[in-house]
This record gives C-alpha cells, structure tokens and sequence, in this order.
C-alpha cells in the first residue's frame, strides 16, 4: 500500500461526493475537448471546401459574401455576370480553366447550381481531390441533373428519378417550374462540402425554366434549340490558372474591368478573412469552455476542503504512526490530482461515445464531419492543463491539512 | 540500559508565558512497564507530545533509544516514531475507509524498518498478532466500523506492535472500555510486549490499573510545573 492507494480508499469511502466531483470535472472536460474538436472541425471543413482555384469572380461585392454565396451557397449575389464579360476574361492566356455558376434556384431546400461540364472536372475540394460519381454520370442533356450525395441521400432519389425545380430559394409550391421535370442522370459521392446538398444543371437549364417551360423531361428535349438557351449571364465563376504567380495580375485586371463592376477574390485570403469573423463566436464557447472547467474546479475544492474539518482525527493518527505533514501534504495532493484524472477519463470516454452517437446527425444536420479520431495534440495540451490545474488546486486543501497537522500533532481535534 | 531519558526538560507553548511542563529527570528502563498517572491537565498530552516527537523541549534534553531526539530534525523525528514507536490513542484508533488488517499495516506505509522487520508475511505476521490478541478471524474481513469498541482498541494495539517497535506508547487506551475489558485487554497488551521486548508507557488518570504495572508514577510527582492547567486540549 502507498499514500496514493490510501488517497483513492479515503476516496473511495467518501465516493459519494467523490463521483459527485469527478462528473463535474468530466462534463467540464467533455465540453472542452467538444468545443475544441467542433472549431476544429469546422475550420478544417470551412478550409476544405474549396481547393486549387485560384480566383473566384463575382459581381462587385466584399470578398466574404462573395465566397458564401459561390461556395458555400449562403446567401445571394448583389448582381450578375454578363456573359460577354465572362467569356472574355476566360479567354485571357492566363486562364487554365473556368467554371460558370448560376444560381437562385431550389429544388426542396436544396441549392440548384446551374453550370457545366467543367464543374465536374475541374472543382477540387479538401486535399486538391476531384470530385466523383459515386453513380452515373455528368449531365449531358438539358434537362440531366446531378445530385449531391446527401441532397440524394435525404430525398432519396435514384438515377432516373424526375424532379422539379423551384425559381428562387424559398421553394413555395406555387413558383415551382412545374412543366420542367429534370431526370437524375448521376449523384456525387460526399465530399463533405456544400457540393453534397447542392442539385447540379447546365446552364441552358437554368435559361430554359427562366424562359417559361415548353418542354417537358423524357420526350423530344433533344430537339429543343439549345441556342435559344444560350445563357445570357450567370451569378459567378471560378478560375485556375496556369500559374499561381499571374492570379494578382488577373485579379487586379477583373477589378478594374470596365465594362461591369467585377470582384476576383482569392479563396484562400476569403477564408482567412471569413474565419476571422467566425473566431469571435469559436473564441467565446471556448471561453466558456474555461470557465466550465473553472467551476468544476472550484467545486472540487470546496468538496475537499469541506472533508478536511471531518478527516482531522485521520490525519492525527496518520501522524502518530509517524507520517509527516509533508506526506499529509501529499495525500491530499494525489487526492485531487486522482479525481481530475478520474474526470478527465469519464470526460474522454463521454466525449467518444456521444461523438460516436451524434456524429452522424451533425454531418447530415451540419454538414460538420466530428470524427471518432484520436485525440489530437492540442487536445491532449488541453487535458494536460485541466491535470495540472486540478493538482495545483489540491495545494489549497493540502496546505490547511498540512497546517492543521502542524497545529494538531497527534492531538484529536473533533 | 534506558529506551527514554529526560533531563531537565521544560516545555512552554509559544506566544505563551507559562510553563506546562518541567522534569528534572525521568527514564524508562528496557522492558519495562510504566504506568503513569495524572488528572487531565496535568500535562500528559503535552509530555507524550515531547516523547513522541511532535513537539520539542524549549530546554533540556531527550534521548530516546541513546538517540538524541531534541538534537534531530522534526522530519527525522516523524522517522524516528515512525520507525521505533507504536502509539495507541485514547479512542477511534482506527481508519475508518481501511480493512482491520490494513489498518494493522498501516505503520509499514510510513516505515521501511517495519516493514523489514517482517519480511515477505506482513500479511501472515498480522493476522497471527490479531489472533493472539483474541480478535475473531471473522473480524479481519470487516469494516472496521462495525467492530465493538474493544475489538477496536485490540486491532489498535496490534497495529501499535506490528514490526516489533522498541517502544510502545498508550495514550489512555481503556478509558471507552469497561471494567472487564480494560483489564483484558491491559493484559494481552503486555503479553505481546513482553514477547517482543517492547518497553511500555501507559499513560492513564484510572489509578485502579497501576497494581498490573512493573512501575508506577504519578505525572505530578515528576512535573514540577505549577499549575499546568493550560495544556493542549
């Protein structure tokens, strides 16, 4: 037996108020590494929803709006892309490839991205990773339509099935393009962005239900004049580049466009700035992350300091078996070092088993992907302060036993 | 040979005028049993404080087992006790969240000497001086709560000899017993003393228990202090 297996059956006898503590430094620590892990998360998926474009071009409008409505379709532009300015700029030796979007559409509250075929082959999100069918294929028709995988996950729509798309993003039955059924021609496989609850069409689509329906899915669309549909302007476009090194040029080129007031951002500096704006909230549910944690251990010492007046007669007779104050000291020491540790396990093993229950409600609610993954660096550095600060808070109490003592000697003092 | 010689000891508390206690000379020989008597107030708790360490003189001198205890430091002297004293209080001897035998143990947690003293058999060594003190073998497995007072008092006892300490130090052991057990138990006691060559101190206001001693004195006869009522209470 040691002074550490006597902290924990002194523990042990008072186990009460003891799982009382150690739950409340568990459900402190459970939110902390939860708010940790929530930030990250949505860092890393804010970070990973767009890669290897190198300029997003817009309506004139401030860079962050601009990335919210073309990527992470919140929001809506201030204006439109006139076609002309569009195959312009694209047509400048720099450019490597484009792709056009078009949106204000909705199909059951789900954003409808009008486009083309370029979208598929050149969209990059996370670790520069295309995008891929999980079935089917592009559209190739006019009236074709690729579903993000969760927007067919939640409808549960198969290749082949017909949908109707709404103008504008409310979705109301009455402006829904009735006379215009799309056919589900190919679903992406997730990706983990905004592209899994997006609906894809061509651009002649989007002209097409603007235009008055007068043809429906199946029959003759073939014959329908694609020229009539040509696209006459479209929401944003996004460019990449021969090289990295001409995206400022390009950029400065596109603000000063002088036939429209043009924005080019660059995705990156965007999200810097985006999440620049998003750190307050991340930094306040930290906060009060750390205050959690604060009082949990204040409840801790107020627990132990209350037991002190009670084990007096304890620590007398541990001092006539010859224990020092120092050893006294260090009772009471490993006592809270124990129970922190004991409420940062409990805190862990919560935190996995309702990352493991609600994980996948909060992807498909969220679109935030909480992996089960193992705790990271700056988790454990987390964990480390919350030990550390559990023992030094045990200085408190073992101080006034050690005084006490002192005081006591091997007198009983009830 | 002397296991504790006091010479010219006086002891006052700080921030405090008066003296509580002051002893010109005292000694326990090995082996021997002591009683010694004296009303509450005369200064017994302030004299076992000095003997077992926790406090220090503020003159004179006390050796115990040729060691010069005022010489060491109060870390050495926690050592010290730990090491050669066994000491029973007056009552709740016991830790209450510890099995009857880990309480007998518990000496061995603060002491490798003791420790050594017993091998391999800790275990073995304290059941066998649980039984030999009449404690039930059923005893040992229980919560030391539900054991009478005299169960308590004899589980202290043999956790005041486990691993064969020089010295052993009652601190009015019998004093929650009746009369029948204050008799049993005084006697196991200095049975097992008396195995283990253990010197006895028992200290007591009940005068009826002083014919069972090798030695009797009386505190005030020895305590030259006036009125040492204000001791530590």
């Amino acid at each position: 037996m040691s002074i550490y297996n006597l902290s924990y059956k002194s523990l042990k006898n008072r186990r009460t108020t003891a799982i009382l503590t150690v739950f409340t430094v568990a459900i402190s620590v459970l939110l902390l590494l939860a708010v940790e892990r929530i930030r990250l998360q949505a860092k890393q998926s804010f970070a990973n929803t767009i890669s290897n474009t190198d300029l997003i071009v817009g309506a004139r409008s401030g860079q962050v709006n601009l990335l919210l409505y073309s990527v992470f379709r919140i929001g809506n532009s201030t204006n439109n892309i006139d076609w002309q300015s569009y195959q312009k700029i694209i047509s400048e030796p720099a450019v490597k490839w484009s792709i056009p979007i078009s949106l204000g559409d909705s199909h059951r509250g789900s954003r409808v991205i009008g486009t083309n075929q370029d979208y598929f082959k050149f969209y990059q999100y996370g670790k520069k990773q295309p995008l891929t069918f999980s079935q089917g294929h592009a559209f190739s028709n006019m009236f074709d339509t690729v579903l993000g995988s969760e927007v067919a996950k939640r409808l549960d729509y198969k290749l082949g099935s017909e949908i109707i798309i709404a103008h504008g993003i409310s979705d109301k039955k009455f402006n829904r393009h009735k006379n215009s059924p799309f056919i589900v021609t190919g679903i992406l496989a997730p990706t983990g962005t905004p592209v899994d609850k997006s609906v894809h069409v061509s651009l002649a689509a989007i002209e097409a239900i603007h235009a008055g329906g007068i043809m429906t899915a199946g029959g003759d669309q073939n014959n329908v004049n694609r020229a009539a549909y040509q696209p006459q302007q479209i929401t944003a476009f996004l460019l990449g580049l021969h090289s990295k090194v001409k995206s400022f040029a390009l950029q400065r080129k596109i603000n000063t466009y002088r036939r429209e007031p043009l924005s080019a951002i660059m995705p990156g500096i965007a999200l810097h700035e985006l999440w620049g704006i998003m750190s307050v909230a991340e930094q306040a549910l930290q906060g009060v992350a750390i205050f959690v944690v604060i009082a949990a251990m204040l409840a801790m010492l107020s627990n132990l300091l209350s037991s002190l007046q009670e084990r007096r007669r304890e620590m007398a007779i541990l001092r006539g078996m010859g224990a020092r104050p120092l050893q006294i000291f260090m009772l009471l020491i490993s006592e809270a070092s124990l129970l922190t540790t004991l409420g940062i396990a409990t805190g862990i093993a919560l935190l996995f088993a309702l990352l493991g229950l609600f994980s996948p409600l909060v992807s498909r609610e969220f679109g935030l992907n909480l992996s089960l993954s193992m705790l990271t660096s700056t988790e454990w550095r987390l964990i480390a302060l919350v030990q550390i600060s559990g023992m030094l808070i045990g200085f408190i109490p073992a101080f006034n036993a050690y005084r006490n003592s002192l005081a006591d000697g091997m007198t009983i003092k009830v | 040979m002397n296991i504790i010689e006091l010479q010219d000891v006086t002891f006052c508390w700080p921030h405090s005028a008066a003296t509580v206690i002051d002893i010109e000379r005292f000694s326990l020989k090995r082996g021997e049993k002591l009683f010694i008597s004296g009303a509450s107030g005369s200064g017994k708790s302030t004299l076992l404080g000095l003997l077992s360490g926790i406090l220090t003189p503020s003159s004179g001198s006390i050796n115990i087992l040729q060691a010069k205890f005022t010489a060491l430091s109060d870390g050495q002297r926690d050592q010290f006790r730990a090491d050669h004293i066994g000491y029973i209080f007056q009552q709740f001897n016991l830790i209450p969240y510890l099995s009857v035998i880990e309480n007998v143990l518990l000496p061995c947690l603060f002491s490798q000497k003791r420790r050594a003293q017993l091998s391999n058999h800790a275990t073995e060594h304290a059941r066998q001086l649980l039984s030999s003190l009449k404690l039930p073998d059923t005893c040992i497995n229980r919560p030391v709560t539900q054991l009478s007072i005299g169960q308590q008092q004899r589980v202290a006892a043999a956790r005041a000899l486990i691993g064969n300490p020089e010295l052993v130090i009652a601190d009015e052991p019998t004093s929650a017993l009746d009369t029948h057990n204050r008799q049993a138990f005084i006697e196991l006691l200095m049975n097992q003393c008396a195995l283990t060559g253990a010197s006895l101190l028992f200290v007591s206001h009940d005068q009826q228990l002083q014919p069972l001693f090798d030695r009797h004195l009386a505190l005030s006869a020895i305590n030259n202090c006036e009125e040492p009522a204000n001791e530590y209470l």
